[in-house]
């Protein structure tokens, strides 16, 4: 340890390959939210819904996905799926398919919480201007939903863009992967791991900051 | 019959579970009218105003709304009820304003004016935002138009919650108790505007336990007593010859209050 000298160089030379996989990475995170949200917002309705029918399927989803290691998924989907007969996805798809679905159990959960803390008196001033079912949700209850959830959003984006590390064990060159590539090449372990580590770290501290601007943007619900 | 009647209730009844909480209620307002309903808290009165706007189903009796049943339509001598849809057309033209304000929490108070004049009734945005200004501006807002609802003073909210109402041009107005939730230095701003209003001819149906208010602006009294209306009339007979010995008790409470009655 005290006799390692370190050699930034490994890391300058390769700048563009972190660069490109932590964007990756960040991609990744984001299209999964993303999809994750619709997702997420269809299994909330379903389970407020009433109709068991609807919610019993989706809370078994829910459950599923939330006791189940990410891993575990992650290879399910990618091996297992073709096992299946269903080939029509490529590694970086298959990786997106199962963060979505993650994501989405996560979300029904926050957004389920949201619409049930909505108080009533908003629905009701809505109704009592004349507006139609799906006009209140569009235009009341979606917007103080989002509102009221966005901190959570925030904190699942985070999580999300740490868990896309997994994605390396299906070898999509993401930053964790394309570390672990550069170490092979050039045994700098040190620099390598610690730049990575640099590098998720900055960008969680730099998400976390920007959706707190974004949250004060929205915070008119007191 | 008078033709002008423009909300009659018939016999109204409506049970929460087991419990009958309105027991046939009679009761008119015509157009350009002031009625007031006034009462015990739990008296019934709150859910005779959310049963005239559809916020509950009454079980018995008829509310027209203009000749229309409210709620429901006759078909082969039955009662079906109306879609969702044209429920939505029916409160449409009822308004109503909340103890506890209800505004949009996400919407400046222009745009909590604006939501059902461009959502409901398909006015273009800037038409909408004209509405909107003016009577923003009746309401003695003007200036707070950008602000949000936790920005304002609960007087100034119940300020925007009137304008946004009033903006729909809805046929009936109907209070409930829009001054008990503020600051008694606040109430009398709101009051303000609503004599305002009810000078300006709008039909109003409103519960209040601002007695002087009450009886200066009232064309009509209505007193409820357990789900029954105990007595009505103009706003001398029911304050200057109260019936019952209930209505005596219940006006009686706010006698040390303003030296009235
Ligand atoms: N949603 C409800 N479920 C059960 N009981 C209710 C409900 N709403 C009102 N009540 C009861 O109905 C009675 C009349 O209430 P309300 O109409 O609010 O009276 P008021 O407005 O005159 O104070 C009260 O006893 C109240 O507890
Ligand atoms: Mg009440």
């Amino acid at each position: 340890m005290i006799d390692y000298n370190f050699d930034w160089s490994v890391i300058t030379r390769n700048w563009d390959r972190f660069l490109e996989a932590l964007a990756l990475g960040l991609g990744l995170a984001v299209v999964s939210l993303l999809i994750g949200c619709v997702i997420g917002l269809a299994a909330a309705y379903a389970r407020v819904s009433g109709n068991k029918w609807l919610s019993g399927p989706v809370w078994a989803y829910v459950e599923v996905i939330r006791c189940t290691p990410l891993l575990l998924l992650i290879f399910f989907i990618y091996f297992g799926l073709p096992e299946f007969g269903i080939y029509f996805m490529d590694k970086t798809q298959s990786f997106v398919l199962t963060l979505s679905l993650y994501a989405g159990a996560y979300m029904s959960e926050v957004f389920r919480a949201g619409l049930s803390s909505i108080p009533r008196q908003y629905v009701e001033a809505a109704k009592a201007i004349g507006m139609r079912p799906w006009q209140r949700q569009r235009w009341v209850v979606l917007p103080v939903m989002f509102r009221i959830t966005l901190p959570s959003i925030g904190n699942n984006l985070i999580s999300l863009f740490k868990d896309t590390s997994l994605a390396a064990a299906i070898a999509i060159p993401e930053l964790t992967f394309v570390a672990r590539q550069i170490n092979a090449n050039t045994f700098r372990v040190m620099e390598v791991w610690l730049t990575a580590s640099a590098l998720y770290l900055a960008t969680a501290w730099l998400l976390a900051t920007l959706l707190r601007q974004v949250e004060r943007r929205y915070a008119t619900i007191r | 019959m008078a033709d002008d009647v423009l909300l009659r209730a018939q016999g109204v009844r409506k049970s929460f579970g087991a419990v009958e909480v309105l027991k046939g209620i009679d009761l008119e307002v015509r157009q350009g009218q002031v009625v007031s309903l006034i009462g015990a808290s739990g008296s019934g009165k709150t859910t005779f105003l959310r049963c005239v706007n559809l916020l509950e189903e009454h079980d018995g009796g008829e509310i027209l709304l203009d000749g229309d049943p409210v709620g429901y339509r006759v078909e082969g001598g039955r009662r079906r009820r109306l879609s969702e849809t044209a429920i939505s057309a029916q409160r449409a033209r009822i308004g109503m304003v909340f103890q506890q304000f209800n505004l949009f929490p996400h919407l400046t108070a222009e745009e909590n004016v604006m939501l059902g004049l461009t959502k409901v009734l398909n006015k273009p945005k800037a038409e909408a935002r004209e509405i909107a200004t003016h009577w923003l501006g009746r309401v003695g807002l003007a200036e707070r138009r950008g602000h949000y609802p936790y920005q304002l003073s609960g007087g100034q909210q119940q300020r925007v919650a009137i304008a946004r109402a009033v903006a729909m041009e809805p046929r009936l107005l109907l209070f409930d108790e829009v001054t008990s939730a503020l600051d008694p230095e606040l109430v009398s701003e709101v009051l303000g505007v609503m004599q305002g209003l009810a000078e300006s001819g709008m039909t109003m149906l409103v519960v209040s336990h601002e007695m002087l208010f009450v009886r200066e602006v009232s064309h009509h009294v209505v007193f409820m007593d357990q789900g029954r209306v105990a007595q009505a009339g103009t706003p001398e007979a029911v304050f200057g010859n109260p019936e019952s010995e209930r209505l005596r008790s219940f006006l009686g409470r706010f006698h040390g209050m303003f030296g009235m009655v």
